[in-house]
């Protein structure tokens, strides 16, 4: 169910039907695609592992390497990034909360309380997948206008003394968690509405008839049942928020002091040729990320995440 | 109706955040009408200037192009691919049942950054030009699990019935396929292109490492960036979006005419 949500909207029936007993058949449709993700996915992973050991070769060149088991570049990448390392993992906790913030209240809005107006369900539903539907770096962008140095809403907040007179709002960590944030919250809602959409109203009524007050029952009996919503719009997006480089990029954003993982594995690797920190780093990011991945498969477990 | 705080508030609160979700989609639009003078920052007067010669800013059609071409064939690659699985997980009994899942599932819980720079890595350990092709390899890995998720929920919805007359009627299973299954499953099929082309089509992470000299509509918004995006990226971007908006809302209309039809029918 986790990932479901993106698959428009979810289906009324489920059937049951006794799965045949065709061996032959389901490796023939299965295998072409577990090969591709093997060759694509599985060893491009191990080449990154074994690129991030890697040592300078003997020519000394820039950008030549030769295999090692130099487990101390993770230290040196370590040391050396841990700011943007741990500046990742703040602006992705910041931006993954406030986007919980927000999309909860609007998924309540979209799958609970519009059930009686299936257009306005629909339309609300529409305009939240909308951003899909034009470049993500131009909205970033876009952004990037509406609050650079002259516009109106800087000024304006210049003239009510909540900025100072050289203070900007483009290239600081707000601008930055602002941009992630918007960004990912429909990849956050998504997912909540269609916990939401199943709630079961007579659920909250029980609650209500035995006089628990409105708070209680949103915290008794709606919270749990849309958890596992809220798990899997945790994790798609707190994910490719903390991967992210674009929001955080000079040319968007972000400025020097706000550089993330992204944005140093998009230089060392892309611009310096330096592949083993930009893969040690890649690595480290990985690693964590699969430790919420297995968090993840432990309270819900395999058969669910597809 | 007493479990439910504040009456007004949500629908207000609700509108606000939709807002909030549109204004740099207006603004993106709204900008590409600007009288543009060497930047696009500050509004100069309507045109429809930008529209009409939007191929003469340097790169952008070329890049547009390109976005195309791998959007298309890395959709119909992962199509093929991921239906395939789908059809398997739902119908068919099979041994590591649960590896298969979570193959699945890695792709899509891996920050895009990791796909790329590992896909670049590989690429460059095995000595492979970067090009459009690489950049449809990468493409077709992290569209596939969508497919997947998307096929696989249209293929548990499916009444085991329809099939089941068929073979009463003594149809082939392969005839049974082809004739029952697969036009039943065509929807959910059409939406997992239709998403894997929108995710082949907005990526710039994976595709800025294993693009090469390639480039493609987002690498040339990026590249674009540091000296501002020229009114041309404005009119391509808002182009798609009004194309997607009739795909999505000629999508809907049709399956609600079904829908009505079919009840009409009952």
């Amino acid at each position: 169910m986790a990932f479901a949500a993106f698959s428009g909207g979810s289906e009324k029936s489920e059937y049951k039907v006794p799965r045949k007993n065709s061996t032959k058949v389901a490796l023939a449709l299965l295998l072409p695609g577990m090969i591709y993700l093997a060759l694509f996915f599985i060893t491009p992973l191990v080449s990154l592992v074994a690129t991030s050991l890697e040592v300078p070769d003997a020519s000394g060149e820039i950008g030549r390497y030769q295999y090692g088991f130099e487990i101390g570049n993770y230290w040196y990448v370590i040391q050396t990034y841990w700011p943007h390392i741990a500046r990742s993992f703040v602006y992705a906790l910041a931006a993954t909360i406030l986007s919980l913030l927000i999309s909860y209240p609007l998924a309540y809005f979209i799958g609970v309380r519009a059930r009686k107006w299936p257009l306005i369900q629909k339309l609300a539903l529409a305009l939240v997948i909308a951003p899909f539907f034009i470049s993500f770096l131009l909205r970033t962008f876009a952004w990037k206008q509406l609050f650079s140095n002259e516009s109106w809403i800087v000024t304006t907040l210049q003239s009510l003394h909540i900025l100072a007179p050289d203070q900007y709002l483009v290239g600081t960590d707000f601008m930055v968690i602002f941009g992630l944030t918007y960004n990912f919250i429909p990849f956050m809602t998504l997912p909540l509405y269609t916990a939401l959409e199943r709630l079961d109203l007579r659920l909250l009524e029980a609650g209500s008839d035995l006089y628990a007050t409105p708070a209680k029952v949103f915290r008794k009996v709606t919270l749990p049942i849309t958890m596992p919503g809220i798990i899997s719009g945790t994790l798609m997006t707190f994910i490719p928020i903390a991967g992210d480089y674009i929001n955080a990029s000079r040319d968007f954003l972000g400025s020097s002091g706000t550089q993330m993982i992204g944005n140093v594995v998009e230089t060392n690797f892309l611009r310096i040729n330096d592949y083993p920190s930009a893969s040690a780093l890649s690595v480290l990011l990985m690693a964590a990320i699969l430790g919420l991945v297995v968090f993840y498969v432990r309270r819900s477990g395999t058969e669910d995440l597809l | 109706m007493r479990y439910s705080l504040g009456r007004a508030a949500l629908p207000v609160y609700a509108v606000l955040a939709l807002v909030y979700l549109l204004i740099p989609i207006v603004y993106t639009f709204i900008f590409s009408f600007n009288n543009t003078f060497k930047s696009n920052i500050t509004w100069r007067g309507f045109t429809f200037n930008n529209w009409l010669t939007v191929c003469e800013e340097q790169g952008v059609c070329e890049a547009f192009g390109n976005s195309i071409l791998i959007g298309v064939t890395s959709t119909i690659v992962a199509t093929a691919l991921g239906t395939a699985i789908a059809i398997a997980l739902v119908r068919y009994e099979f041994k590591f049942r649960s590896a298969v899942s979570l193959l699945l599932f890695l792709p899509m819980a891996t920050p895009e950054i990791v796909l790329g720079a590992g896909l670049a890595s590989q690429f460059f350990n095995i000595g492979a030009e970067k090009g459009i092709g690489t950049v449809i390899i990468a493409h077709v890995m992290f569209c596939l699990s969508f497919v997947v998720v998307t096929v696989k929920a249209r293929v548990s919805s499916l009444d085991p019935a329809l099939e089941e007359a068929g073979s009463d009627l003594y149809a082939s299973p392969s005839h049974v396929f082809w004739k029952i299954t697969f036009p039943l499953l065509m929807p959910g099929i059409m939406s997992a292109a239709l998403l894997s082309f929108a995710l082949s089509f907005d990526d710039f992470i994976i595709t800025n490492f294993n693009a090469g000299p390639t480039s493609t509509f987002p690498k040339f918004v990026y590249t674009a960036a540091s000296k501002g995006i020229p009114a041309a990226a404005n009119v391509v971007g808002s182009a798609v979006f009004l194309v997607a908006i009739l795909i999505v809302v000629g999508v809907q209309i049709r399956s609600t005419i079904k829908e009505r039809r079919l009840r009409a029918v009952k």
